[in-house]
């Protein structure tokens, strides 16, 4: 070392290249500043768990989940019901929107990776697949009300709604499964086409299995999100009070009860409100919970 | 090509029959019709929205209907202005509200904490898209409006003399409120994505700014922040875009009063509540108007989504290699987009 800095004395050298006061006070008062966002950011997930604990335990109990909502708006609140229907309905439907999305978003995401790649079409479909990702999601309850309501000159229904929850759902499970799919390194297809394998096998036996896990993640996320989803239900599986095991009449559900509870004036189904909320955010983070653990788990990452 | 004839025998051989090249045929041409589908149902949904909505645009006419001021079912005007001022206004006030709590929390989670926090601060920002919908409007309408209203009012008292802010009475369904909820809605995916830009700052900028002699403030300010800014505006427009189209917890928060909002802490309405609000019990010309408040909604969120996404994609491929990887690359920005749920 030579020049200023090496016949300087070590204080010489520290005051000479120490930060100023200023420049320390608005170093300290921007960190401050951000830690203080990042409280502000965490504030609203405390305060709405706990009151959701508060509120929600105190309404569970075994008459809650296994007593369909009467419909009695009385003051008593044996007399209202629980939330078996809604519970019921909410993973029937749920269900049927997965049978439905998941096929349908495999196989798009797997003909974007396999075979569209970068073509001008492959593209397009990439764009309006975001398109679908940006659409609220009551425009899909009215569009499967103008489809398969107004269309076929009939009623709600359950299966119905879940049509809706499977378009909702249709942008996730593509884009989690095309990301997971291109993380499959071509070395292990180009390996099965080298020893002779046809296309199709090559997807079959390589590919998807390789991604497995990784879109697993992608379609729980993706159930997570359908499953806490209110406005397209409303004109398309409407809600009803029974228990219903036909997913061609209406059916009820837990989002669509909750939000018909709010309204109410009467306490005792606000607090039915709650308890079905704190089922549904259970349920929905459990899903998250093993979506997460899956995620890690996978080899491709 | 002369290695080939040299083997010619072999060739023939080597080739697949017709018969077993048809499974890849099948395959090849399903999941191109799969795809094609996804195109076909966006066009179609489009058109049928249209068509539904065209008795009601005929009546009122197309610019009027988007820019006239009354909501008036029963006397038969169609006018969305109130509902599009509305949607507009809360959706601005979650963006002010929320954008800097989320850079912020992005800035410190990418740049300030200790490793071993960045994992379950991520985990718990994140935690609030697993909310949905419909438990924030009862959170937001239960707990959050009483316990907020004597400092809005306060507030509102405060700023009377400011338009369109202060001075009337605080209501308990409002405005402010309503945004004060989207703006908690919007926190994990601004967030998430302002976290994703920022990793992909190059650790060579951090350091040759520190070694410059720069505070940990004055690397963010100088080497992060410029870097990541259009993503971050990105970010901002997906929430934007979330929030224009949020419906549940708006329908329950904002009042549902169809007159051209007052002040800020007073009640409005949005496109999106109009239509879970009054849809079941439309007829005739009403109903087509709530299937053109939707064409509305639809045109308006595809307006803000796309200039988001151009904004996200283009910040993704500030020093992007060449081009088969492109969109490998933006891969997990836009893929934190769409896995995070909340619309």
């Amino acid at each position: 070392m030579s020049g200023p800095v090496g016949s300087a004395s070590p204080s010489e050298l520290l005051s000479r290249f120490s930060i100023s006061p200023s420049r320390r006070r608005r170093d300290r008062l921007a960190r401050g500043t951000i830690g203080a966002g990042t409280v502000l950011a965490l504030i609203p997930l405390v305060l709405i768990v706990y009151y959701l604990l508060e509120k929600g335990l105190g309404a569970w109990s075994t008459d809650f989940f296994t007593t369909d909502p009467t419909g009695s708006t009385f003051f008593k609140s044996s007399s209202i019901g629980g939330i078996k229907s809604a519970v019921l309905g909410t993973i029937e439907m749920v269900a049927l929107a997965s049978a439905i999305a998941v096929p349908i978003g495999i196989g798009v995401a797997l003909w974007l990776v396999e075979y569209g790649r970068d073509s001008a079409f492959a593209k397009t479909v990439r764009f309006f697949v975001d398109v679908l990702t940006g659409v609220p999601s009551i425009l899909f309850g009215l569009f499967i009300y103008i489809v398969l309501v107004i269309g076929t000159h009939s009623s709600y229904a359950g299966y119905k709604g879940s049509i809706a929850l499977s378009l909702l759902m249709l942008p996730v499970v593509i884009r989690s499964a095309e990301v997971i799919l291109l993380l499959v390194p071509g070395g292990l297809r180009e390996s099965a086409l080298a020893l002779g394998a046809p296309r199709w096998k090559m997807i079959a036996r390589v590919v998807l299995p390789t991604a497995l896990p990784g879109m697993v993640t992608g379609v729980l996320l993706a159930v997570a999100r359908a499953a806490g989803e209110t406005a397209p239900l409303l004109f398309t599986a409407a809600s009803t009070h029974g228990t219903s095991f036909n997913l061609g009449g209406f059916m009820n559900s837990l989002p669509v009860q909750i939000y018909n509870d709010v309204t109410s004036p009467t306490a005792a189904v606000v607090n039915r409100a709650w308890g079905a909320a704190l089922t549904l955010v259970t349920l929905i983070l459990a899903l998250n919970v093993i979506a997460r653990l899956i995620a890690r788990r996978s080899r491709l990452t | 090509m002369e290695a080939a004839s040299v083997t010619g025998g072999g060739r023939t051989v080597l080739v697949r029959s017709p018969l077993t090249r048809l499974p890849d045929r099948a395959l090849r041409w399903t999941l191109t019709v799969l795809a094609a589908l996804i195109l076909a149902l966006i066009v179609y949904f489009f058109v049928r929205l249209v068509g539904q909505a065209k008795p009601a645009l005929s009546h009122q006419g197309v610019l009027g209907f988007a820019f006239e001021d009354s909501w008036n079912p029963s006397a038969g005007r169609f006018g969305a202005l109130p509902l599009v001022v509305g949607t507009l206004i809360t959706s601005f006030l979650a963006l002010v509200i929320g954008v800097p709590v989320a850079v912020a929390a992005a800035i410190y989670t990418t740049e300030l904490c200790p490793r071993r926090l960045r994992t379950p601060l991520t985990v718990l920002v994140e935690l609030l898209a697993a909310v949905p919908s419909v438990v924030y409007g009862l959170w937001g309408i239960f707990f959050l409006a009483p316990k907020l209203r004597g400092a809005e009012q306060w507030l509102a008292d405060r700023l009377s003399f400011v338009p369109f802010v202060g001075g009337g009475l605080v209501t308990i369904p409002n405005c402010f409120i309503t945004g004060l909820v989207l703006a908690i809605m919007i926190l994990p995916i601004v967030s998430a994505i302002s976290r994703e830009v920022m990793s992909t700052v190059p650790s060579d900028h951090r350091e040759a700014a520190l070694g410059l002699g720069a505070t940990r403030w004055e690397m963010i300010r100088i080497a992060v922040l410029p870097y990541c800014r259009s993503g971050i505006v990105g970010g901002a427009m997906l929430g934007l875009g979330r929030a224009i189209g949020e419906t549940i917890a708006v329908t329950i928060l904002i009042g549902d009063s169809p007159k051209m909002v007052e002040h800020l802490f007073g009640q409005s309405y949005s496109l999106a509540a109009v239509i879970a609000n009054e849809f079941g019990e439309a007829t005739g010309i009403h109903r087509s108007a709530l299937f053109a408040a939707g064409l509305l909604l639809f045109v308006l969120t595809l307006l803000v989504n796309g200039l988001a996404r151009w904004f996200v994609v283009r910040a993704a491929r500030i020093d992007a290699p060449p081009r088969p990887e492109d969109h490998a690359r933006s891969g997990p920005a836009v893929l934190a987009a769409d896995t995070i749920a909340g619309a």
